[in-house]
């Protein structure tokens, strides 16, 4: 039968068939950090495992992903993006970076790639605090939301990472949309993502 | 072992019957308006009731003017509650009670309703995705208008005790449809057994064509038409006769009804081979549904630590096309209600799979899945996050 089609780019179909980097438990690879962010119950949860050199560079990268293809696939291709890279530049990536290079995805799958940045954000984020440097990226990439207050979308996510899960949550934590309310629609919809993809104490 | 390309999505839908192929390549002819009073158009009208009388005798309905034909199974079952609307809004009966699996045009038809005021009750089932009948009594009383209650399920199976529902709406006065979308020709659909006052089919299921259904509806039933204009179907629907669809949906019924033994037998057998086969292979995997009030060629399977859509499509690559309950396939963060609803967590429903096996399906074919399968949940468990 003649091959359609696929659901998705062919970068993507090669990435999910022969994904790279993935953490073998029979490997032992050690890891210096690694951070996992998703909720299985939303079907989607991602790990990085990173190797940092002593001047702050990504010698390697593993992950594990329970996901859809693009999630598998956008990890692998972030896995590949990563290495070599210093760990602030790593840190500045965005979803956009890797759907680029894998040469697309579905607008609902976009949010499969938004995973594969904020898992490798939590393990360089452990990383800095186990080097004495806790938060130390805290504003790096950050976008103002509520340019009342001057708060930015990490801040939501922080607030998300420490509980809030609900809007009443989020400004009584942050004191979002408490003057002029404009971010609101803004703020909520960071609200669901950030709770879908930390909310995975729940 | 060769790549194969095997279909395992009958209950998605299935391919044309070869029979009913051939039998719709000649009535391409029948081009005549069979509500047309000439020589033409009688002889087109005369197919037309062959068809019918083809319907009624494969849910073995005696009289053929019980069959209303429509575009699918979602219009037969819109047709329902678009009565139910009517009814409700003039009479003193307002209650529907339907369950929390039917099929989405039934449970947004219901939420429809209950958005226009009617009380609606969905009824949950247990870990075998059936209802409770106790339950159903007690949620029936004389508010009550309609209690739909699907045959059985299209994503896990199960089968439920239709004509024990059927006689509880009865003695409480209220209609009873039935959704047999997934039963025609997989299981006898018998409506004089399940005495329903209106029955749901779908031609596409039975190896006849898409865009035709039918709306069984029990002498007195009232039927108010979702489309309006001739008097075509009784006055229940409007619209010029579908000649090729209905005459290919006359001769699917013949055919479902004669091969419906190799359901009950060989697509039985092979169904379990395939269960067997695979919970060997893999003792973590989890088969829901019910384990014998199923259909005999629904196989539904979660596999923990794997996600459906990654499942789906490394089968795919595969050859293998299969359907699953993940909600990365529903594009929605919500896996399927159904299973849900079964007190499955979302995580096996997340990797859940439905196997739906047909009339083309052989050993070959299970044996192909049960070697290719089990190394794709594997490779998806090892690089998973949580096995």
């Amino acid at each position: 039968m003649e091959a359609f089609a696929w659901l998705y780019s062919d970068i993507v179909k090669d990435h999910f068939m022969n994904p790279r980097n993935v953490y073998d438990p029979d490997e032992k690879f050690e890891a210096d950090a690694d951070g996992i962010v998703g909720n299985v119950k939303c079907g989607d949860q991602m790990q990085f495992f990173l190797q940092v050199d002593e001047k702050d560079v990504i010698r390697d990268v593993r992950w594990k992903t329970y996901g859809c293809a693009s999630a598998i696939a956008s990890t692998s291709m972030l896995s590949e993006i990563v290495k070599g890279l210093p760990i602030l530049e790593a840190y500045q990536l965005k979803p956009e970076d890797v759907s680029k290079r894998l040469g697309g995805l579905p607008d609902n799958k976009i949010h499969c790639s938004v995973l594969g940045d904020k898992a490798l954000r939590a393990a360089i984020d452990s990383w800095l605090a186990k080097t004495g440097r806790e938060g130390a990226f805290k504003d790096v990439g950050a976008t103002v939301v509520c340019t009342c207050l001057n708060i930015t979308d990490r801040d939501i996510e922080q607030a998300v990472k420490d509980g809030a899960r609900s809007w009443e949550d989020l400004q009584e934590r942050t004191k979002i949309g408490t003057v002029c309310g404009g971010c609101k629609g803004r703020a909520e919809d960071l609200l669901v993502e950030y709770v879908h993809v930390f909310g995975h104490d729940e | 072992m060769d790549r194969r390309f095997v279909y395992m999505d009958y209950n998605a839908t299935t391919p044309l019957h070869p029979e009913v192929k051939a039998r719709m390549i000649e009535d391409l002819e029948v081009y005549a308006n069979a509500s047309s009073l000439h020589e033409s158009g009688r002889a087109a009208h005369a197919r037309v009731e062959e068809a019918r009388a083809s319907v009624a005798r494969l849910i073995h309905a005696r009289d053929p003017s019980s069959i209303i034909f429509t575009s699918g199974g979602s219009e037969s079952n819109n047709t329902v509650f678009a009565t139910m609307f009517h009814l409700g809004r003039k009479g003193p009966r307002r209650g529907i009670v339907t369950t929390a699996i039917e099929h989405p045009c039934v449970l947004n038809a219901a939420k429809w309703l209950e958005e226009e005021g009617f009380p609606v009750r969905f009824l949950g089932v247990d870990s075998k995705g059936r209802i409770d009948l106790e339950e159903l009594r007690s949620s029936v009383g004389p508010e009550t208008l309609l209690v739909s209650v699907m045959a059985a399920n299209n994503e896990i199976g199960t089968i439920q005790e239709v004509a024990a529902a059927s006689g509880i709406a009865k003695a409480a006065g209220a209609f009873f449809h039935t959704d047999a979308t997934q039963c025609a020709g997989k299981i006898p659909v018998d409506v004089e057994a399940w005495n329903p006052d209106y029955l749901t089919l779908s031609c596409h299921k039975i190896y006849g064509p898409k865009g035709i259904g039918a709306l069984y509806v029990r002498k007195g039933a009232p039927v108010v038409p979702l489309i309006r204009g001739g008097h075509q179907e009784h006055g229940h629907r409007a619209g010029t006769y579908n000649n090729l669809g209905i005459l290919g949906f006359g001769a699917a019924a013949d055919l479902a009804l004669r091969e419906l033994p190799e359901y009950s037998g060989r697509v039985r057998r092979l169904r379990e081979r395939l269960r067997d086969g695979l919970t060997r292979k893999l003792p973590y995997a989890h088969v829901n549904g019910h384990e014998t009030e199923v259909l005999p060629n629904t196989l539904n399977v979660s596999f923990p630590g794997a996600e459906g859509e990654s499942i789906l499509l490394y089968l795919d690559l595969e050859g293998i096309q299969v359907s699953t309950g993940s909600a990365c396939a529903s594009g929605s963060l919500e896996p399927s209600h159904v299973l849900l609803a079964t007190g499955l967590g979302p995580e096996l429903a997340h990797g859940s799979i439905r196997m739906s096996l047909g009339r083309d399906s052989t050993e070959a074919d299970v044996e192909y899945v049960v070697e290719k399968l089990p190394p794709i949940i594997e490779r998806l468990r090892r690089m998973s996050t949580v096995a």
